[in-house]
């Protein structure tokens, strides 16, 4: 009887020798590659050293029994989502549910029902491969922290205030640059522009949270706080103009046109959080900082500066960053003047 | 009655793969003695832990095996460490190795 799946990397784990056995090659009838532990503890070391898809977890083991094991995988950052079937007796239940509520999978019941576990460790593996690929693609768009965020505590619509910083870009003239050349070649350029920004971002910790036509928007410091995130969005902004002098200098060489971009970062008080629905969410920011950071980046133009930031993230930066006092502004919509500071490019080319 | 359900032990020889049923046969005929000599002495020591998981797995190899009386035995023994009551577990422990004796010598029959 061959599994019609693909096979997985299972881990069984039981002190029993008989169950241990008749598990292992039960498994392996179905292609499986199979290893096993005869207690939890020795289970812990091989699945911190090795990659496993699915554990076949029994509850009563000396050294360290089931519900010791599903305790370190919660608190474990790199095991929490791999899936685990408990194998127990059927006078047991009450315990497999107990094992359920510990975040457990799936259940067996011992003696074995060979249908039954051919089911469940293929339910089980899909869901190992589902979630793999569902990381993945966190981790396209999001810092491995928001991601693990994300995959452990889901998607809580709620929003909550966080300090963080903001940052808006825009290529300067984008409208007029790209109706002079071909869509294919507009697609190009930003696919290849985006890739850059985001390289840049994700680099220096921030996420990308928004992408509108050739204008981005990222966070630094949320949704997991950290208090470097001023100096970080600054290093983001100088990285990304140098990244995208080098851009430039290889379109020059295509006799393609130069892109030059604004930026602007400002950083404060902001309301954080999805929005959205259950099935389609982004996480975002909104509030004062998030305009001011937008007016700060449209101000650019007037300044013909790269990077614009506001007093506060000023503040939060080393000495090793210098900047040119640019003096109080008052943005459209906004009652208070705001003092303005320009970033120097690193490279002296840029300035 | 038989000792062994020939349903449970067809279904465990095509899970296991035929070749591999000797195996699984002669590890249970090497590790049963080593159970039912837990319990005795678990019993001589009063150890109700050590009683219960030396029960409890011979129970759950005898149900794999498809020795429903065996594992019948097993479970009363193992519900007796559970409750705290070694002492009431009577001429049980001699009826499990009596029963024992006829699944090994079944078994033996039933290598391939």
């Amino acid at each position: 009887m061959k599994s019609s799946h693909e096979p997985g990397r299972l881990l069984v784990v039981d002190d029993n020798r008989v169950n241990r056995l008749l598990l292992t090659r039960a498994l392996e009838q179905h292609e499986h590659r199979v290893s096993n532990a005869e207690n939890g503890r020795i289970a812990m070391e091989m699945l911190k050293s090795q990659a496993f898809d699915v554990l076949l977890l029994d509850i009563d083991m000396p050294e360290m029994n089931g519900f010791e094991v599903l305790e370190a995988l919660l608190k474990d950052d790199d095991l929490r989502d791999l899936p685990v079937i408990m194998t127990s007796a059927s006078d047991e239940l009450d315990r497999v549910v107990k094992c359920i509520e510990m975040g457990a999978e799936d259940y067996l019941v011992k003696p074995l029902n060979p249908v039954l576990l051919r089911a469940r460790v293929n339910a089980s593996l899909e869901k190992k491969r589902l979630r793999d690929v569902q990381k993945k693609l966190f981790r396209t768009f999001a810092t491995p922290e928001v991601a693990n965020q994300l995959m452990k505590e889901g998607f809580s619509l709620g929003g909550k205030y966080v300090t963080a910083s903001v940052m808006f870009t825009d290529i300067r003239s984008f409208t007029s640059l790209s109706e002079k050349q071909d869509p294919s070649d507009t697609i190009e350029l930003l696919n290849d522009y985006f890739a850059l920004m985001f390289d840049a971002i994700t680099a220096n910790n921030g996420t990308v949270n928004q992408m509108e036509g050739d204008g981005l928007m990222a966070i630094f410091g949320a949704p997991v706080y950290y208090d470097k995130h001023r100096e970080d969005a600054v290093y983001a902004a100088l990285e990304m103009t140098e990244l995208l002098k080098a851009f430039n200098e290889q379109r020059l060489m295509q006799d393609k046109e130069e892109i030059r971009i604004g930026i602007g970062i400002a950083s404060g008080k902001v309301i954080a959080g999805y929005t959205g629905t259950q099935h389609r969410a982004t996480y975002t920011c909104v509030g004062d900082t998030v305009n001011l950071s937008a007016r700060i980046q449209n101000h650019t133009k007037v300044t013909g500066t790269p990077i614009l930031i506001d007093q506060y993230t000023r503040e939060g930066v080393s000495d090793e960053i210098t900047t040119q006092d640019l003096g109080e502004v008052v943005f459209k919509g906004k009652q208070q003047a705001v003092r303005i500071f320009a970033v120097d490019p690193r490279d002296e080319s840029l300035r | 009655m038989p000792t062994i359900d020939k349903t449970t032990f067809e279904e465990l020889k095509q899970m296991s793969g035929e070749d591999f049923i000797n195996e699984l046969i002669d590890t249970f005929l090497e590790d049963a003695p080593k159970m039912i000599e837990e319990i005795k002495a678990a019993l001589d020591s009063n150890n109700v832990d050590a009683f219960r998981r030396a029960a409890h797995s011979m129970k759950s190899n005898a149900a794999t095996f498809g020795a429903g009386q065996l594992a019948e035995l097993a479970k009363e023994l193992e519900m007796f460490g559970k409750e705290n009551k070694l002492h009431e577990t009577g001429d049980r422990l001699k009826a499990l190795e009596e029963a024992y004796a006829s699944v090994r010598d079944e078994l033996k029959g039933l290598k391939s």
